[in-house]
């Protein structure tokens, strides 16, 4: 073969803009970020190897087991939880007709919105002793506190409902994509070999879309076992809630790290699950051509159920938690929007914004080297790169914490002997390494987006723009621009989005006079103040509609093979 | 036996009707075929005998039981019909051998066992039970899929498109495959192509749709050499239709000149008509007085299909053996050999 029929080798042949950037400089800058992104990760497994402290040995032997106990406990009970409501909503709304399914196609993903720890205190001020649903009940029946039994909602069950009723969607989300892409006929070849509608759903659909239905539901236990807030909120003993224990309570940083070290190897674990089954679904295609999905109609009786069963968990998971926070924060508004919120609110977009532009500045920069050099360091420090949205919030903020402390102190100790003045702590407690957390931990979605936009501007596109004898910039300003905007600007939403959400982290790393909307509200929520959090909460939840937004649009434009009439 | 009998069947969605009034039946054994060009109602007539839609109107038998009627329908589940969709359809989850079991429900396992392996020797898919479908090639899966079809003995197997994804020129080796497995199984089988020439190759009965309708039900040769209507002769093969009068006594008034042979009893002398004129009815001789001049020609390597006009400017089609070539623009002679006449009305 010639040598021409190497790309890396045309693209070094090519003249203009590409040729100022060495194609070495592609390779090194991809495996700087790499490694930056990576840093985390390498300071938390490096601790697995330091010899176990006192503090480590006193964990193990006193609530190691109860920190393993409950997350488990807590991942198996969101993993049935978010696999029935998730896999049965997905069911009707790609398979059955009934009134509203057209609304709930989208309205079912409403509770991504919802953080996770803002429903929990939401319900927690619903149902517990003093809220409105027990004083009703009291009054209704006459009873007085004792003479009744009413389910605790801070407890390892509550959470399990709570972290269910927000996680769902993921499972939703790519069951029913897999539901959708099933070829109709593998369903009606059931039919034909003698397999009533329940049958065919059991041996043929549910089994063709596991590999979906797996990694939805390993993204939604890895969300579970990152939860900070609600089982804090709870008083659940967690991994996360015991890293932060160990950190701040015991001040011991290696027992934190190593304790991180055990959660991310349970996160690994589903890492990996995660991607063999995206692997699997590959082979789980059935091929060829799409055939109208001729819902099945369903009876009143049937229609009613449908209905009852997609309804439960919008209503719950949205629409009464978003009631409850409105009824809230119509009552303490006025109070709450002080200049001071302002400032707050004002500091939390700037962040997101700030954070959302490095983000995607960064992500874009991997996704070019990627198609410019795409080698075998290139693609491995782009996927190492995209590792974040797998590491937990507190075990990423002790990841950067570490290292960056130690960088501190050091320049801090040699300034002071060879200069003769202190830096103090240059970068720990700054912003700086706030928004270099958010790049780690959020880096996945903006890279995945923009490599979807960049995947549009196919190579042919660049060598017919160079035919017509553009060149480097404006290409880029002329063809990629304009056909890359809607995904640059997706990636920023969903970055900003996220980062305004963002809790764990934000707590452990934000500058000490420094607060967001998402530590605001949980703050007051923890001083049991929760009417007075809802307008942040309600802020932050309105927000987080964005990008559910954005998926919901994206999901009915990509729909493969809808048609109608006769054949 | 009739394993298929339709009477009258109709389809809607909505208000379009997909199938309007068909009419046909399928002994034990036979091969049925519908063609048409696609959106003509055969794969809606094809999903109805299926059970995945309901008829408006008439009535389906599968094997002398009701299967559909107006408001009532047995369930695709207990029709005992196999279906082979165009895309095979194989379970990605299964393997070769678990798809041919797939439909054995109630066998014991070691007559699951026989059955799987005597399928796979009759598909020539020996050794390949073990196999993912994405372990095997097109063909592979094709005959695997229609393995799976037949294992549980249906009354009927209904092929939708069957070969349609596979070359056009093993599409007709294909069928002929097809045939052979059916056979073989003494399947009753039921085809849905586009493909006349697939048509051809597989079945025993053919029926040409257009817009709902079943035009003809009858076999190949009479297809062929009968079209029932203008649509039908138009459809099926080459040929071209001659403005002709008809003259006294079993003759036609053409621009090829007078042409005896059997007229349907219906016209009468005068009438203006239509008659088909197949590429096979025109012989192309060097010797004949009359002569034509060649406006199109196709190579097809055994012979060559000439288009010709003839002087009045109506054209006809000639197939010749390949050494006959003649540039376009040359006269020819031509000599006519109608075996009998296809005549239809014309408006005057």
């Amino acid at each position: 073969m010639s040598v021409i029929a190497d790309p890396a080798a045309l693209n070094r042949a090519s003249p203009g803009y590409w040729r100022r950037l060495r194609p070495d400089a592609w390779t090194a800058g991809v495996l700087v970020i790499a490694l930056a992104v990576a840093l985390p990760l390498i300071t938390v497994a490096a601790f697995v190897l330091q010899p176990a402290g006192d503090v480590w040995s006193h964990l193990v032997h006193t609530v190691l087991a109860r920190y393993v106990g409950n997350s488990l406990a807590l991942a198996g009970g969101v993993g049935v939880g978010t696999f029935l409501i998730g896999v049965s909503t997905a069911w009707l709304t790609s398979m059955c007709e009934f009134p509203g399914r057209r609304v709930f196609t989208w309205a079912l993903l409403l509770p991504l919105a919802m953080p996770s720890y803002i429903i929990a205190y939401t319900y927690t001020g619903m149902l517990d002793y003093a809220g409105p649903l027990q004083a009703a009940l009291r009054a209704w029946f006459g009873w007085s506190l004792g003479d009744y039994w009413f389910p605790d909602v801070r407890s390892l069950g509550g959470a399990m409902v709570m972290l269910s009723l927000v996680l769902y969607p993921y499972v939703y989300l790519l069951a029913r994509a897999a539901f959708l892409e099933q070829s109709v006929c593998a369903l009606e070849v059931a039919r034909t070999l003698g397999c009533g509608p329940w049958r065919a759903f059991a041996t043929v659909a549910l089994p063709l879309a596991r590999p979906a239905i797996a990694a939805g539901l390993s993204l939604a236990l890895m969300e579970t076992l990152a939860e900070y807030g609600a089982v804090q909120y709870f008083g659940l003993s967690t991994f996360t809630t015991g890293i932060f224990r160990t950190w701040f309570g015991l001040g011991d940083a290696g027992a934190a790290a190593q304790l991180a070290a055990v959660l991310l190897g349970f996160v690994f674990v589903l890492v990996g699950l995660e991607r063999v089954s995206r692997r699997r679904a590959r082979y789980h295609h059935t091929t060829g051509r799409y055939q109208s999905i001729r819902r099945a109609r369903l009876t009143a009786p049937q229609a009613t159920g449908a209905f009852a069963v997609c309804a439960l968990p919008l209503a719950l998971g949205f629409a009464v938690p978003v009631a409850q926070l409105a009824a809230w924060a119509v009552r303490t508004w006025s109070r709450m929007v002080t200049p001071a919120f302002i400032q707050l609110a004002a500091n939390s977009l700037m962040l997101a914004a700030g954070a959302a532009l490095v983000t995607v500045m960064l992500a874009a920069y991997l996704a070019y080297g990627a198609r410019r050099q795409p080698t075998r360091p290139v693609r491995w420090g782009v996927r190492m790169a995209s590792m974040g949205y797998a590491i937990p919030g507190p075990v990423l903020a002790i990841g950067i914490l570490i290292p960056f402390g130690w960088f501190d102190n050091t320049l801090d100790a040699w300034m002071r002997v060879h200069a003769g003045f202190s830096t103090g702590l240059l970068l720990s407690g700054t912003v700086f390494i706030l928004v270099f957390a958010y790049a780690v931990r959020f880096m996945t979605a903006a890279v995945q987006t923009v490599e979807a936009g960049l995947g549009k501007v196919r190579p042919s596109m660049d060598e017919a723009a160079r035919s017509f004898g553009y060149r480097g910039l404006s290409i880029l300003a002329r063809v990629h621009l304009p056909i890359m905007r809607g995904s640059l600007l997706t990636a920023v939403l969903l970055v900003f989005v996220d980062v305004l959400k963002e809790l764990p982290a934000t707590l452990i790393m934000r500058p000490l006079d420094f607060n967001t909307l998402a530590v605001r509200a949980f703050e007051l929520a923890s001083d049991e103040r929760l009417a007075d959090s809802s307008t942040a909460a309600l802020a932050i939840v309105v927000t987080g509609l964005v990008p559910v937004i954005l998926i919901s649009r994206s999901i009915t434009r990509s729909r493969p093979g809808q048609r109608n009439g006769a054949a | 036996m009739a394993q298929l009998e339709l009477s009258g069947v109709c389809v809607r969605y909505g208000h379009a009707v997909a199938v309007d009034g068909v009419t046909l039946s399928l002994e034990t054994g036979e091969i049925g075929c519908l063609v048409g060009p696609s959106g003509c109602g055969k794969t809606s007539l094809l999903r109805a005998i299926a059970g995945f839609e309901p008829i408006a109107n008439g009535s389906i038998m599968l094997a002398e039981t009701i299967a559909s009627a107006p408001c009532w329908s047995l369930p695709p589940q207990k029709r005992s019909v196999g279906m082979l969709f165009q895309d095979f359809a194989l379970f990605p989850h299964l393997t070769t051998a678990g798809n041919i079991a797939f439909g054995l429900r109630g066998w014991s396992r070691r007559a699951i066992d026989e059955r799987v392996e005597a399928l796979l020797a009759l598909v020539g898919l020996e050794g390949m039970g073990p196999r993912y479908p994405h372990e095997l090639s097109g063909g592979q899966q094709q005959r695997a899929a229609l393995a799976r079809a037949i294992a549980p003995r249906p009354t009927l197997l209904l092929l939708d498109e069957p070969f349609s994804s596979q070359d056009v020129e093993r599409r007709a080796r294909l069928a002929q495959e097809v045939r052979q497995i059916l056979r073989r199984e003494h399947v009753t089988g039921l085809l849905v192509t586009h493909d006349q020439h697939e048509a051809f190759a597989i079945a025993d009965r053919i029926g040409v749709m257009s817009d709902g309708h079943l035009h003809q039900w009858s076999d190949p040769y009479q297809l062929y050499h009968e079209p029932a209507d203008l649509f039908v002769a138009d459809f099926i093969g080459h040929g071209a239709l001659l403005a002709a009068d008809v003259g006294s006594d079993d003759c036609l008034e053409t621009s090829l000149g007078s042409i005896r042979g059997h007229v349907p009893a219906h016209f009468r002398a005068g009438d203006p008509v239509y008659l088909l004129v197949r590429p096979d009815d025109i012989l192309h001789d060097d010797r004949s007085d009359r002569t034509a001049t060649v406006v199109h020609r196709t190579f097809r390597g055994a012979d060559f299909l000439y288009t010709l006009a003839l002087d009045d400017g109506e054209e006809v089609l000639c197939l010749s053996p390949s050494h006959h070539d003649h540039p376009i623009g040359e006269r020819i002679g031509i000599r006519l050999e109608i075996e009998h006449l296809v005549v239809f009305a014309r408006a005057a």
